[in-house]
């Protein structure tokens, strides 16, 4: 990782709107003018009430959603690649080694084992198919998620032992950038220690992260500071 | 390789203003897009709206009435498919492409067996050794999962899920540097589309394979495509990443493609 | 030249020598001659309506009609023998059409019709073998389509073609196929030499004679000129074999010629003869004898005479 002072992500005059087409053309405007970055080590916490935009900024940060203007730059490789212009073999690329994302929901094939879901992140990046497996043994283990349901695809599960098997495919592997969508959401408390130190581990480990957390004791466990998605409030 | 690089690299398929009219009635038209190895694009719109008619041109099966389509053939470089010979034209076909049929009635000969089905492109490619065929047959129908005791069926003892394995086998055995898909889980239940769709993205990953998949399917294309070009009319109203598109259309018509998938 | 009797019809049948008409013939004899120029291509041409049903062999009937003067000696085999129905009819056809002398004598016919057999005796230059086709596209088995298996023979592409060996191997664990084996000729034109027994293919190879098809159903001629390069299809590890036989030829104790299996009777015994009557017959008049050279069931023409 290059020098420890410089910001993974840097965020500059972001601004989305939505405008609904088959709605008679209905605008939504959500955010503008909005700066943010994320250093080495740091945990940016989105702050507000539901509906303020948190969740489209995380997806406008991932290269989800297409911001209206502005830019969203990550250090990609040494040098500052900006998502919002970046076509999609670059976006998909900075995906696969730099920028992870971590959403409230699975979503996977449905009936691949779970096992199997969590090694891809590595099998992509080329890890050898024994290391993918010991590598992800270790981690299901280490999230408690029990081993019988290891072979078994993970849509009959529960909520929490799903957003396990998420947790695992997003902490699998070190992305120097991680976006985290309420990754806690539907885990109890043992669990939740659990993911917390996941993410201690990482960030100690120099990783940049910008997260929507619910949950205060989690939110207060990680965040290095908040950013208030309100303050950029667009006009409707 | 890195997306950089890729981009630094010379695109795999380059298609410029291509336009196909029936007449007065347009295919498709002034569809242009460049895409690179290992990429896997999404045609998606609705029926009639032109997404069979680009594939057959992009595919070299219907010359378009205007523009071009250019590839990166491995006998003659970055050439224009449809200025190469009609020889020449069916040998890259046959070296450098795959085509995956929704029917496989249309993708397979029916009255020869699965495993003869697999080898023959190797056959076609001018190999002559039963027993290296017979082996790399044997391969590949493990790879997309089929009981190889039963190399020796005809097609059509096979299910419509293990007929489309059967194509995919024989669509890569020779090592196609593209392979073009039409609707292949289209005929399939459920159940069965999705071990197929799970396999091609495997095989997808692990070949690094450039594929173009067409389907009205947008849960089929937010599996498997990289990325998608939404047509309407003939024409392409919009272009991105596959969860771009799919989340956040810009187009109204794609908004309107993607509202009218029923969730579950 | 056959005794020439007067006939009902000598005022007119010159007019229509070998039964066709002469811009026929002529039509025929050009298609013939693009075949030979294309060795292995086949040459389409104007099939007319003939005496017999087609599938008869209307395809040989017409290429000899159209290549036969009265200095020809004509013989006609049917899987190799002379003394078939269609064989004899035929041959009293060309006899009584075109004014020619017959003969069951290999070495002394210049056109030779055959359906299924090449002659165990080597032809020789200035010789024509007539084979019947019934369907000269050796790839329509497999594929259909008229316009792709053009395609495919102008474009040489063969690989089909080794489907149908490669399922053979799979099904029996060799190569199978018998008769129709196909053969590339001078490394150019896939062909089907007609339901000859693959036992035949080599013979095809440098033959000095003229060897012309005729499809007369499809309205096809192909050709193999004196000494071209015949090559019977195979894999690098099954090679091309021809059929062999435990047996030699019952009546003439012929090792090397293909052998016919014959039952004689219920209870089950067989015996195998040559399929070629006339290498037979002279074989045994050269006073080689097999093993049931006696046996009174062995010669069949013979208790007809009594």
């Amino acid at each position: 990782m290059s020098e420890p002072s410089k910001p993974l992500i840097i965020v500059e005059d972001l601004a989305k709107t939505f405008t609904l087409h088959n709605a008679g053309g209905t605008v939504i405007p959500v955010f503008e003018h909005l700066f943010l970055e994320a250093s080495p080590g740091e945990c940016v916490v989105l702050s507000g009430e539901s509906g303020v935009g948190k969740s489209t900024l995380m997806r406008s940060l991932f290269g989800n959603y297409v911001p209206s203007t502005g830019s969203v730059r990550v250090l990609h490789k040494g040098a500052y690649v900006d998502i919002t212009g970046a076509s999609p073999q670059v976006i998909l690329e900075i995906r696969r080694r730099t920028l992870g994302y971590v959403s409230q929901f699975l979503r996977v094939i449905p009936r691949i084992p779970t096992l199997r879901l969590v090694m891809e992140p590595l099998l992509e990046n080329g890890v050898s198919t024994e290391e993918a497996e010991a590598r992800a043994r270790a981690l299901l283990s280490d999230l408690r998620l029990p081993e019988r349901l290891w072979t078994l695809p993970p849509s009959t599960f529960s909520g929490g032992e799903q957003q396990r098997v998420n947790i695992a495919r997003s902490f699998i592997r070190r992305y120097p950038v991680l976006l985290l969508d309420e990754p806690t959401a539907s885990l109890d408390a043992e669990n939740r220690a659990i993911v917390v130190q996941l993410i201690r581990d990482a960030l100690s480990e120099g990783a940049a992260m910008i997260g929507i957390f619910h949950d205060e004791d989690v939110r207060d466990a990680v965040a290095t500071r908040l950013f208030p998605v309100l303050a950029y409030k667009a006009a409707a | 390789m890195s997306a950089v690089e890729q981009l630094a690299s010379e695109p795999l398929l380059r298609v410029t203003d291509l336009s196909r009219w029936y007449g007065s009635i347009v295919g498709c038209r002034d569809v242009s897009f460049e895409m690179h190895p290992g990429e896997v694009l999404g045609i998606v719109g609705e029926s009639g709206s032109g997404k069979t008619t680009l594939l057959k041109c992009l595919s070299g099966h219907l010359e378009p009435t205007s523009g071009q389509v250019e590839f990166d053939t491995r006998r003659h470089g970055m050439s224009d498919i449809y200025g190469l010979s009609e020889p020449d034209r069916r040998r890259m076909q046959r070296e450098d492409w795959g085509f995956v049929h929704q029917n496989p009635r249309d993708g397979l000969r029916m009255r020869v067996s699965g495993g003869a089905n697999v080898a023959e492109p190797l056959m076609n490619l001018g190999r002559r050794h039963y027993g290296e065929m017979r082996s790399a047959t044997i391969a590949w129908l493990e790879r997309v999962e089929l009981d190889t005791s039963r190399i020796d069926d005809k097609p059509r003892n096979f299910s419509g899920g293990m007929q489309q394995r059967i194509q995919v086998a024989r669509n890569l055995i020779h090592g196609p540097k593209l392979v073009f898909m039409d609707e292949p889980t289209g005929g399939l239940d459920v159940s069965v589309q999705a071990r197929l769709l799970d396999l091609m993205r495997e095989l997808v990953r692990d070949l690094g394979l450039a594929v173009i998949i067409v389907t009205h399917d947008m849960a089929v294309a937010r599996l498997m495509a990289d990325r998608l070009l939404v047509m309407r009319r003939g024409q392409v109203v919009e272009t991105g990443l596959t969860d771009q598109v799919l989340d956040d259309p810009q187009h109204a018509y794609t908004q309107l493609l993607v509202s009218s998938v029923l969730q579950i | 030249m056959s005794t020439a009797a007067t006939r009902p019809n000598e005022a007119e049948r010159y007019y229509n020598y070998a039964y066709l008409d002469e811009q026929t013939k002529r039509m025929i004899r050009r298609a013939i001659l693009k075949a030979l120029a294309i060795p292995g291509y086949q040459a389409p041409f104007g099939s007319r309506e003939m005496p017999v049903p087609y599938g008869w062999g209307t395809g040989g009937i017409q290429l000899t009609a159209a290549i036969i003067g009265p200095d020809d000696v004509y013989k006609c085999i049917d899987q190799g023998a002379d003394d078939t129905t269609n064989a004899v009819s035929i041959r009293k056809f060309f006899a009584r059409v075109a004014d020619v002398a017959t003969t069951e004598d290999t070495a002394e016919a210049t056109i030779i019709q055959t359906r299924h057999r090449i002659p165990e005796q080597p032809l020789k230059a200035g010789q024509v073998l007539v084979f019947q086709v019934p369907q000269p596209e050796p790839l329509r088995g497999l594929e259909a389509r008229e316009t792709e298996t053009r395609a495919m023979h102008a474009y040489e592409e063969y690989g089909l073609q080794y489907v149908s060996l490669y399922e053979n191997i799979s099904a029996f664990g060799r190569i199978a196929a018998t008769a129709g084996y196909p053969v590339m000729v001078e490394e150019r034109y896939l062909m089907s030499p007609s339901p000859i027994p693959k036992f035949d293919n080599p013979k095809m190879d440098d033959n000095e004679a003229i060897l012309l098809f005729g499809a007369g159903r499809e309205k096809r001629i192909y050709a193999i000129p004196p000494h071209t390069r015949v090559r019977s299809l195979d894999f690098e590890d099954y090679p091309f074999e021809v059929q062999t036989w435990e047996e030699n030829c019952a009546l003439c104790g012929a090792e090397d010629s293909y052998l016919d299996e014959v039952v004689l009777d219920d209870a089950g015994n067989r015996m195998f003869v040559c399929s070629d009557s006339h290498h037979c017959g002279q074989r045994r008049a050269e006073g080689h004898v097999g093993p049931m050279a006696g046996h009174q069931l062995a010669n069949p023409v013979a208790e007809d005479g009594q």
